[in-house]
């Protein structure tokens, strides 16, 4: 009986942290239609920054709070809606989707940067070592603390929603948000507002469950996640669900946790260890959710998508794979052994990236799993028997394949976040109940046998990267061939228009599942082929994020932009083993790309993703970009130039100088001879960086390469002829987004998809 | 019976797209303090976008937008609302999942409190006080459209815009609801009413404009719309 109230405490405890988390989800979310994956990360940060003033400042726990809840959150919020978000309020919702899970991504890094994982003196929750009775049970004051706060906060929601103007007129822009600025409400000031208060929510769980769990960056960051289930019970509208959906998983999951201690429960079920079955009840929950959720109504009207890809051409296909290739022996040929190591992670990475070029960059679905597909591919590579036999490669890429059919099936009623989403708990499941179990990776680890090809020996550094080369060019070209086909055409019909898609006769169901299918292979590839010993640690979520991240900002539709965001992931992992000192802005790259993104659309990040696309189908530009970067390889090699100097010089050199060859190349006379004066100044400074800017901190430092980067990328911009743009716009979704909002609807009824 | 003053809303050389498909070419309006204006068309001469630029809910790519003298050119749509421009636009305009109270909330401001605005509505079409707890998404259209032209009208507005008003409601409801708009007309606020339709609205309104594929065909007295030239505006007949 005393058990069974401490853990109905310990469950309504754990249920009033993910209200308070979900409740603050839920209040963005229904104002600014942003469903903010980094809701979690927040929470996180706040965690982090409390226990640094609390524990590390010694600052006493009233002013502490004042500080994170009422300062700290609110900033952050406002940054995140104005910088972040306030450029796409008109983009898709994969596009805000995005750009929250690269804020989610940014958080995790920073967080990493400030507070590496060492030993920490504990954070102690409110009022520690003092307890309550209830029932003959002691309960800590902090448990009793969440539980009156999710009391409060529900409380005063409710008022603030119902009885308060701001409430109102948040309700108001939520139901109509042009309607409201009809009537005078100020929708963006609104947006701010829920922001700042779902923020502090955020901010509160996130101080609550640390004190809990202790700290630590991703574990904090997805449990507070789980209270995405909560929100989604309440279907991301109704706060009284979504508070009740809370207490159901913190108590569902305080029992279980009773129940593992028991002699009568299964340790495991069918072979399977059961210890993981608690962790995973939120995301179990979530899942299940998603499954139950009822059919999505499918969107009237065009989605806007602000970047469609041309349609690849088979010449500059073939040119760009025959590059690949020989470029990859040539390069290999002159490597040393560790360097070449490093390519073929970033081969692997490249490969990772290009599995969503069918999925997200023309079918138009996200997936947040696709290193997943890749662990799933590792795994069943390791277990195969023939040893790395070409059948069994094949047969892995049909059975993942298959099981990405498969996880898709209940998907696939879903869109936008709710797919998302369950692709996201996809991933944790595997993670958690699958990967974790030690007949699957024994110790650990799994062995991955490389692959057996006649007259090759592909457990040498050399001849696998020029294989895994091979291996992204075939895959590369059978996806020009795939976006060229009928089925391509129907891929990017669907994510133009499901709608319209569907009142053609398109099987949306088969379509969305080939879909799948076919990104789970290519990413399987990503799996199988990475020899060696490989950990379940390589295929969590949070690794997933920077492959999405950087497949969209590379343009997700290209394979050449794949290509360049598989090596910019790469080369975090090059760039950390030789500039040690520079390894942690490497941690928070791909979010901040990411970000920049978010900030406008058509702004800075896809600005260099549609600068460096001239570059990918100019071969002249393209070699001499790469023997640049091979120039200053080879420069910091012998030391003539130092790590920073490298560092500095790569960025400048990648985004600054490169992305304008092309235009350089048909600029002529005396703008060219600038040109060439400005790059070779700002390649100047920046080899000598460490010399210049001697006695500059680090954070100085990053800044100057910044403005380093811009002025110099600008300054030759404006001198060059600009090469005019290649036609954005392909043919083949003519017929498609001429329909009008009224047309869409008329065919919305006509089909029943709305009543 | 022209009641002309001066000028309250003026379109001046608009032109105006959507993403890279322009739809309103040169158009200009003039609607005076006092005077109701019907402003017609066929489906898709752009008669909604002329009101999403009047009320500043969209930029033009050319000209300039002024209301009563005022060049408010690019102002937020809240703004002219504060201004006293009310806007009911297509569809009901309302917050369905908001009570009639909440949506009558909406239109309070500074100096003018929640139970005035009631009262006035109220006054208006008493039906509304007996729905005041119910979700506006639960009335019946003709209740719908009396809520949203009485939340407007309560703010005590310079302009009313109304598009397609009659859309989807029994005659008998229409000419109720033309009813209230004249009245409010004969005190000294301008109406734009947009009507597809020609002939419900023509009764009522001063002057008109008749529009189609984005250029306007006829501007005048509304006693001078004739047959031809509605024809050659909805068939494009010359
Ligand atoms: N949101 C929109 N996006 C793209 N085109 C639009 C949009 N709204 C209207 N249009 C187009 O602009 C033209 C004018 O539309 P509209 O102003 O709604 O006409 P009306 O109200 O006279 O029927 C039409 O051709 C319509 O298809
Ligand atoms: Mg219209």
């Amino acid at each position: 009986m005393q058990q069974l109230v401490a853990y109905t405490v310990i469950g309504l405890t754990t249920g009033a942290i993910y209200a308070l988390a979900s409740s603050g989800l839920v209040v963005t979310y229904v104002t600014s239609g942003v469903f903010n994956i980094a809701h979690g990360a927040i929470g996180m940060i706040a965690a982090f920054s409390y226990w640094q003033v609390r524990f590390e400042w010694g600052w006493s726990a009233p002013i502490a709070l004042i500080a994170i809840l009422g300062v700290l959150c609110p900033t952050l919020g406002l940054v995140i809606d104005r910088v972040a978000l306030r450029g796409l309020a008109q983009a898709t919702e994969v596009t805000r989707l995005t750009a929250t899970v690269a804020l989610m991504a940014a958080f995790i890094g920073i967080a990493t940067w400030i507070w590496p994982p060492e030993n920490r003196q504990p954070f102690r929750g409110f009022f520690d070592g003092n307890n309550v009775s209830v029932l003959g049970v002691n309960v800590g004051w902090n448990k009793i603390i969440a539980l009156i706060a999710a009391v409060v906060v529900a409380g005063g929601l409710r008022i603030l929603l119902y009885k308060t103007r701001l409430g109102i007129q948040m309700r108001a822009v939520v139901d109509d948000r042009s309607l409201a600025e009809l009537n005078g409400a100020r929708p963006a000031r609104i947006a701010s507002a829920s922001w700042a208060l779902g923020a502090s929510l955020a901010g509160l769980a996130g101080i609550l469950l640390a004190a809990e769990v202790q700290l630590n960056v991703v574990p904090l960051t997805l449990l507070v996640i789980n209270a995405y289930a909560a929100a989604i019970f309440g279907r991301l509208k109704s706060l009284p669900l979504t508070f009740l959906g809370a207490m159901a998983l913190g108590l569902t999951e305080a029992y279980l946790l009773w129940g593992q201690g028991q002699s009568w429960f299964p340790e495991t079920i069918g072979g399977f260890s059961t210890s993981g079955l608690r962790q995973a009840t939120p995301t179990i929950f979530l899942f299940l959710l998603l499954m139950l959720l009822p059919q999505a109504k499918l969107r009237a009207g065009a989605a806007r998508v602000r970047e469609r890809s041309a349609i690849p051409q088979w010449n500059t296909a073939i040119l760009g794979a025959a590059v690949l290739v020989i470029g990859s022996i040539a390069v290999t040929g002159m490597m040393t052994r560790s360097n070449t190591i490093y390519l073929i992670q970033a081969l692997i990475m490249a490969l990772a990236v290009v599995s969503l070029v069918p999925l997200t960059g023309y079918a138009g679905l996200v997936s947040l799993a696709p290193l997943t597909f890749a662990g799933i591919g590792a795994v069943l590579m390791s277990k195969m028997p023939g040893d790395g036999n070409v059948v069994s490669l094949i047969a892995v890429v049909v059975v993942v394949a298959l099981i990405g059919a498969v996880v898709a099936l209940p998907a696939l009623r879903l869109e936008g976040i709710y797919l998302a989403l369950a692709t996201g708990a996809f991933a944790l499941l595997v993670s958690i109940l699958v990967f974790n179990q030690g007949k699957i990776f024994s110790n650990g680890v799994a062995e991955v046998p490389p692959l057996r090809i006649p007259g090759v020996d592909l457990s040498q550094p050399r001849p696998k990267a020029i294989f895994l080369s091979v291996a992204f060019a075939v895959v590369g070209l059978l996806l020009v061939a795939l976006r060229r086909s009928s089925l391509g055409r129907q891929f990017v019909a669907m994510k133009d228009s499901p709608l319209a898609g569907a009142t053609l006769g398109m099987n949306l169901v088969r379509t969305k599942a080939l879909a799948f299918a076919m990104s789970a292979a290519i990413a399987s590839l990503a799996g199988a082929l990475d020899a060696g010993k490989v950990a379940p640690d390589n295929y969590t979520f949070d690794r997933s994020l920077p492959i999405l991240l950087l497949a969209i900002v590379s343009g997700v539709g290209s394979i050449g932009g794949a290509f360049f965001g598989g090596m910019l992931l790469g080369s975090n992992t090059v760039l950390a083993s030789i500039v040690p000192s520079v390894s942690k802005i490497t941690q928070v790259m791909p979010g901040l790309i990411g970000l920049s993104m978010g900030r406008n659309p058509n702004g800075t990040a896809s600005q260099i993703a549609t600068g460096f696309r001239p570059v990918t189908s100019h071969p002249q530009s393209l070699l001499t970009a790469l023997s640049g970067i091979g120039a200053l390889w080879l420069l910091t090699s012998v030391d003539i130039i130092s790590h920073w100097g490298f560092f500095a010089a790569l960025v400048i050199w990648g985004l600054g100088i490169v992305p304008n060859l092309p235009a350089l190349a048909v600029t002529s006379g005396r703008s060219r001879v600038f040109c060439l004066l400005i790059a070779a100044v700002g390649m100047g400074i920046a080899a000598f960086f460490d010399d210049i800017f001697d006695a500059v901190p680090t954070g100085g430092r990053l800044l100057a390469i910044i403005v380093l980067f811009v002025v110099v990328g600008n300054a030759i911009r404006r001198v060059h002829t600009p090469v005019a743009p290649t036609s954005k716009s392909s043919p083949d979704l003519m017929g498609l987004t001429g329909f009008t909002p009224e047309e869409l609807s008329q065919s919305d009824r006509a089909i029943k998809v709305v009543p | 019976m022209s009641a002309i003053g001066e000028p309250i809303l003026e379109l001046k050389n608009i032109s105006a797209s959507y993403d890279a498909i322009s739809v309103l070419h040169d158009v200009n309006i003039t609607v005076r303090r006092g005077e109701v204006m019907a402003l017609l068309g066929p489906n898709g001469a752009g008669k909604s976008t002329v009101l999403k630029i009047a009320s500043a809910l969209m930029r033009p790519t050319q000209g300039s937008v002024h209301i009563a003298g005022h060049d408010l050119t690019g102002a937020a749509a809240s703004e002219l609302a504060r201004l006293g421009v009310c806007t009911i636009p297509e569809g009901r305009g309302i917050f369905p999942n908001l009570t009639v109270r909440e949506n009558l909330e909406m239109a309070a401001r500074k100096g003018l409190a929640v139970s005035v605005i009631q009262e006035r509505a109220f006054a208006r079409f008493p039906i509304l006080a007996e729905r005041r707890t119910q979700l506006a998404g639960t009335l019946s259209g003709g209740q719908q459209q009396m809520l949203s032209l009485a939340r407007g009208l309560a703010t005590d507005p310079v302009l009313l815009m109304l598009d397609e008003m009659s859309m989807g409601l029994a005659p008998i409801v229409v000419a109720d609801l033309y009813e209230q708009v004249q009245a409010i007309a004969a005190e000294g606020v301008s109406v734009l009413v947009i009507e597809q339709f020609a002939r419900t609205v023509l009764g009522i309104a001063d002057t008109a404009v008749v529009m189609s594929h984005g250029h306007v065909r006829f501007s005048g007295n509304a006693s001078d719309v004739d047959e031809a030239t509605l024809s050659s505006a909805y068939l494009g007949t010359k």
